[in-house]
């Protein structure tokens, strides 16, 4: 009697969760199908509100406008410049910090890390490091994009406990006792264990240059050197129009009013692109990530 | 007996003076790869972290570019005084507080809820996929987010109002409604990050040990049962960590997605103090104004924080630190 009233509780509770997680489902997942769907669509169906749960007339038209705007593939040139080279850059530092403080042998490891912690918590915030930046003569430099956040602090940490718990003290000893140095055991030991790290850090890095808008908005004015970001600010949110060429009559202004949603629509998907394709095989290395950090949280 | 002593003390210094020197040799100077394997990263941080607070003076000085950090002249807490009396200060904190605690009260839990609804997924493969689709929002950029939002919510084509309007409700212009704007910023937050947010409680759900949840459903408990005896109690410390983190940000709203969002009918409404500090500091090229602000900030941000983990502490026991 008692057995079957908790079984029908739990029956209760298995469709609840079913319940929940489906409309978890549905809020995420909706809106970015309809993007996929109005970016596809004839622009006139999307303005007038025909799209909802299909596609109407298909076009490609928005996309085609898209590939023709210059400004997508300077963003996109520019971007993927900033992002391979930083996060070179971002991998290679962290790492090297992240075994050093890993190291219990290391005479000063606690002082380090209070030097780095404390940057998490307090700094000099948006002016001072702007005058620092402008005294440095990285004001419109695309070096600005590939050197501000080339330490996260954050990814230090994970980096350290990850360290501390793949690379043993026997294996540390067995290698020197065979006369191997600090240099050499880094280099030809402790790397090619790590592969796993080396994936997390260089997606997270790569992830945070590709998003990368705030550094640009400050520090970045020529448009040359504009990240993809700043580009799709202008079209997103500013509302400036794609391929602005031939627009001296009023048709072109008319025609670019009406397919000036379409267009939005597919540059979101454009510029999410390398992340939409990536996203699902690279998606465990993200988890691993969060549970890395999570031993230390 | 004075000999004695003497000695004995001469001969322990001795000792710890080798002991002294052994230990530098062995432990610093065999290990100077490993400093050079730190410098690059600490240089970085030196710079990119530590002058800046160098710099920070200027929140109490009159700064002129032409005079340098150094040279320009005091004026001690003039600024802070000022901004204090400002008729923007009280908004500002107003706004700053309200949008950071809606976003607690409403993105704290859901998360939590998430997990525990996917935990007890008996379908592994729906379980991941939720999973992979919940997750993706977390990666989309703060510009294409706010983009997002802006077609979403617009006035005419936006999806948002075509649903609207199928139910026969009257369409909503949401981007002219300032008293809309900090709940379009925390519900499109809790859509981007509740995912994400999750994965840490999952984690820490599935290392709760199996004899418990065996023990329990030997002696008849429900799952509801479980969850409220057995898992909440174990994901509590993880809370109650990121509830203090939340908190500790209590006076910290992203400047990316709020600048982005906002526009001159919502302003009122949504101006924090990270939007405010950018526009005197950079647009009006008021330096030291800006960084008193920020300055003011920061300190008020770290006092909650260091707060906030002293008073867990003493409840709970847990802490940050």
């Amino acid at each position: 009697m008692i057995f079957s009233r908790t079984s029908r509780a739990d029956i209760a509770f298995d469709i609840i969760i079913y319940i929940l997680l489906t409309i978890a489902l549905l809020v995420v997942a909706y809106p970015l199908i309809f993007i996929v769907l109005a970016s596809i669509s004839n622009p006139d169906a999307v303005n007038s509100g025909q799209v909802v749960l299909f596609p109407k007339d298909i076009s490609f038209e928005s996309y085609k406008r898209i590939f023709s705007d210059v400004r997508i593939w300077i963003g996109y040139r520019n971007t993927i410049i900033y992002t391979a080279v930083g996060t070179f850059f971002n991998v290679a530092l962290t790492l090297m910090i992240g075994y050093s403080v890993s190291r219990k042998d290391l005479v000063g490891r606690k002082l380090i890390m209070n030097v780095l912690i404390f940057t998490m918590y307090f700094g000099g915030g948006l002016i001072p490091t702007y005058i620092l930046v402008r005294d440095l003569g990285l004001r419109n430099n695309p070096l600005v994009m590939v050197i501000l956040g080339a330490v996260s602090v954050y990814n230090i940490i994970i980096t350290r406990t990850f360290f501390e718990s793949t690379i043993s003290n026997e294996l540390l000893e067995a290698a020197f006792i065979d006369g191997c140095g600090n240099g050499i055991f880094f280099f030809k030991i402790v790397l090619p264990l790590s592969k796993a790290i080396i994936a997390v850090l260089t997606i997270y890095y790569a992830v945070g240059h590709w998003n990368q808008f705030f550094n640009a908005l400050i520090y970045i004015t020529q448009k040359k050197y504009f990240p993809l970001q700043l580009y799709l600010r202008d079209i997103l949110i500013a509302n400036q129009m794609v391929s602005t060429d031939g627009m001296n009559d009023v048709d072109a202004l008319i025609e670019m009013q009406r397919i000036a949603e379409t267009i939005k629509y597919g540059v979101i998907i454009v510029s999410s692109l390398p992340m939409l394709i990536l996203y699902p095989t690279l998606q465990r290395f993200f988890v691993k990530g969060v549970m890395i950090g999570a031993v230390k949280g | 007996m004075m000999n004695n002593t003497n000695a004995l003390s001469a001969r322990s210094e001795i000792r710890q003076s080798n002991k002294f020197s052994h230990y530098f040799k062995t432990k610093i100077l065999n290990n100077y790869v490993l400093y050079l394997f730190a410098l690059p990263a600490l240089v970085y941080i030196f710079i990119f972290n530590y002058i800046p607070i160098y710099g920070l003076q200027i929140a109490f000085k009159d700064f002129k570019t032409g005079l340098g950090i150094w040279g320009s002249p005091w004026v001690g807490f003039k600024h802070f005084s000022y901004f204090f009396q400002s008729i923007q200060f009280w908004n500002l904190i107003y706004n700053t507080i309200a949008i950071q605690l809606y976003q607690i009260i409403v993105g704290f839990p859901v998360p939590i809820i998430l997990a525990l609804a996917l935990h007890y997924c008996t379908s592994q493969k729906y379980k991941k996929f939720v999973q992979t689709v919940t997750y993706a929002p977390h990666f989309i950029s703060v510009v294409v987010m706010v983009g997002m939002i802006l077609v979403f919510l617009s006035p005419n084509s936006g999806i948002v109002n075509t649903l609207l309007k199928y139910i026969g409700l009257e369409p909503i212009h949401f981007m002219a409604k300032p008293h809309l704007f900090k709940t379009i910023y925390v519900f499109s937050g809790v859509w981007q990050n509740a995912g994400w947010g999750s994965i840490i409680y999952i984690a820490t759900l599935a290392g709760v040990g199996t004899e418990m949840h065996e023990a329990a459903i030997i002696d008849g408990a429900s799952k509801l049962q479980r969850v409220w005896y057995i898992d909440i109690p174990s994901i509590l410390p993880t809370m109650i960590v990121l509830l203090i983190l939340n908190l500790g940000s209590l006076m910290s709203v992203g400047f990316e997605k709020t600048f982005l969002l906002q526009n001159d009918i919502v302003l009122e409404k949504s101006e924090v103090i990270s939007t405010y500090v950018y526009k005197i500091g950079l647009l009006q090229a008021n330096y030291s104004y800006s960084t008193a602000i920020g300055l003011f900030n920061n300190v008020i941000n770290c006092t909650i924080l260091l707060t906030v983990n002293k008073l867990s502490k003493k409840v709970t026991k847990l802490g940050l630190f």
